[in-house]
């Protein structure tokens, strides 16, 4: 899943998205999701880094990423939105 | 090297509109401790969920109530209420503060006797009392409270042939200007009908008339009823003196203190809306010294606070079993207790708070118990750090009536401990098991070793 191209990020996890105006807040661990995305991360090299750097077991990894992919997709955050 | 603690990422739409003046936050600091025990250890020794009584919390509750009242009126008695809490370890506090029992069943009755209260200092309410019932009291000298005519003419004929008086109280209902009025407990002092069974009892029964009691609402905010029924009673118990020449010797201003939990559709939290003890016995006993007992009448005043005295000293601790998205999207949480076994969570927004250390973003979360019902949520909308599975909590304010209230359905009832004024933790109800249930069950022996 890619994430637009053109949103704004903050350090502290401000998020703002030009295209609609809407702004949000992610938690550390969320920027730094939003951040390998922008790089162009696949999911599965984002949980690798995820799992290597947290005190977390891969499931809940897993389970986690793919909640917050839908929230990104339904908040309208990510690239197959845009091309809506 | 040591990872770094994980939380759940999260992300939300930041929405324009009015503030929201308490904030959105609810906690800032995880509670990791109960009176010195953590909480994994306490749900690792008795297993999650458990409920926790802090014997301090206790102890210094009922003194804050008793100084406030024994500073302003000179003779008190508190009366522990069984049906708020009647765990034997939690009525032995009381009990050994100085508080009478206060009981509503024959079976509370019985667990009174059990916990060595005698009989003499036993208050014995409630509409169902059997005539066997009734006879065990007088015999024991304790205070029977009338509910009903029915109740009347029970006692009167159990009592005809003894030698001893069966000491009464008569309950009364009455309006305090509180909304909705509770008339369904005794005889309304309005309409006469209380005057009418005080000349029963004194001039028809070998009964001995001894007290007046009243018990006008739960959770009341309003010190100002106390003072109109404290009133009340007081008028009522001048005209008994002026008409029969007898003198009552306590007025029963029940219970229904409110207790600093939050009232569902409350618009402040419950330490701000609750009135203090100061301000409930302010009311109470202004109303009995202007009502114009002379010195030497001034009656006993006997209170049954339950709510308001254990509320505070009762913790639940539980452990989450599952995150979920619905399909707005909203966030919910599954947690291993329910309203099976906290009752409350239907009229309050319970406190709760994590038991470990979190980030400083919190997510709005619909709170569920992990009964196969739909009714079964803790909390509709709670602000809370992200949680994952196995994380605990602790909720706060559950000593009233969730040990008593509480359902065993599809699952057992948890353990209940109790910290001691030394931090120490004492096992005071065993969590329940299949035996708990088998045990109460006969199998018929035709249905035994069926063919499957």
């Amino acid at each position: 899943m890619e994430i637009k191209k053109n949103i704004a990020l903050s350090d502290t996890g401000f998020v703002f998205d030009p295209s609609t105006g809407n702004s949000f807040s992610t938690n550390p661990i969320g920027l730094e999701i939003i951040q390998y995305m922008r790089q162009g991360l696949s999911d599965g090299k984002i949980q690798e880094l995820i799992l290597n750097r947290y005190e977390v077991d891969k499931n809940t990894v897993e389970k986690d990423m793919e909640d917050f992919m839908t929230m990104l997709s339904k908040l309208k955050l990510t690239g197959s939105y845009e091309k809506d | 090297m040591k990872k770094a603690l994980y939380e759940r990422p999260v992300i939300q739409r930041l929405n324009v509109g009015l503030m929201n003046k308490y904030g959105t936050k609810t906690e800032f600091e995880p509670v990791r401790e109960i009176d010195g025990n953590s909480v994994a250890s306490l749900t690792g020794q008795f297993g999650s969920p458990l409920f926790v009584i802090s014997e301090k919390t206790i102890r210094n509750t009922y003194r804050d109530a008793n100084r406030a009242f024994k500073t302003r009126y000179p003779k008190v008695q508190f009366a522990w209420s069984y049906k708020t809490n009647y765990i034997s370890a939690v009525c032995n506090v009381f009990h050994q503060e100085g508080s009478w029992a206060e009981v509503v069943s024959g079976f509370e009755y019985a667990k009174a006797l059990h916990n060595g209260i005698p009989g003499s200092k036993i208050i014995f309410n409630g509409p169902d009392k059997t005539k066997e019932e009734l006879e065990l009291a007088i015999k024991n000298d304790s205070f029977i409270h009338l509910d009903n005519l029915d109740e009347f003419y029970l006692l009167r004929e159990v009592s005809a042939g003894l030698s001893k008086k069966p000491k009464v109280a008569i309950r009364v209902n009455m309006d305090t200007g509180i909304y909705p009025m509770w008339d369904r407990f005794g005889f309304n002092y309005e309409n006469g009908e209380a005057m009418d069974v005080v000349n029963k009892i004194i001039l028809n029964s070998n009964m001995d008339l001894v007290g007046l009691h009243c018990h006008i609402g739960t959770f009341m905010l309003a010190p100002s009823a106390y003072s109109v029924a404290a009133a009340k009673l007081s008028e009522l118990a001048l005209s008994i003196k002026k008409k029969h020449n007898k003198t009552i010797q306590y007025l029963d201003l029940g219970g229904g203190f409110a207790s600093r939990n939050t009232l569902k559709g409350s618009y402040l939290q419950g330490a701000d809306a609750s009135p203090t003890f100061d301000m409930f016995a302010e009311a109470i006993s202004s109303s009995l010294f202007n009502a114009g007992f002379s010195e030497g009448d001034l009656p006993l005043l006997v209170l049954e606070t339950g709510r308001a005295l254990i509320d505070e000293a009762g913790y639940l601790l539980g452990s989450v079993i599952s995150n979920k998205r619905l399909s707005d999207g909203r966030r919910a949480t599954i947690m291993d207790f329910g309203v099976n076994i906290l009752f409350t969570s239907f009229w309050y927004n319970h406190k709760i708070s994590p038991a470990q250390p979190f980030g400083q973003y919190s997510e709005d979360t619909v709170l569920y118990g992990p009964l196969c019902m739909n009714i079964d949520v803790v909390r509709e909308q709670i602000s809370l750090p992200p949680l994952k599975k196995g994380d605990q909590v602790v909720v706060h304010t559950v000593g009233a009536y969730n040990m008593t209230q509480w359902m065993q359905f599809i699952a057992m009832r948890p353990a209940v401990v109790m910290i001691d004024l030394n931090n120490k933790v004492h096992l005071v109800r065993k969590r329940e098991g299949l035996e708990t249930i088998e045990g109460q069950e006969v199998l018929p022996g035709y249905l035994k070793n069926c063919e499957r």
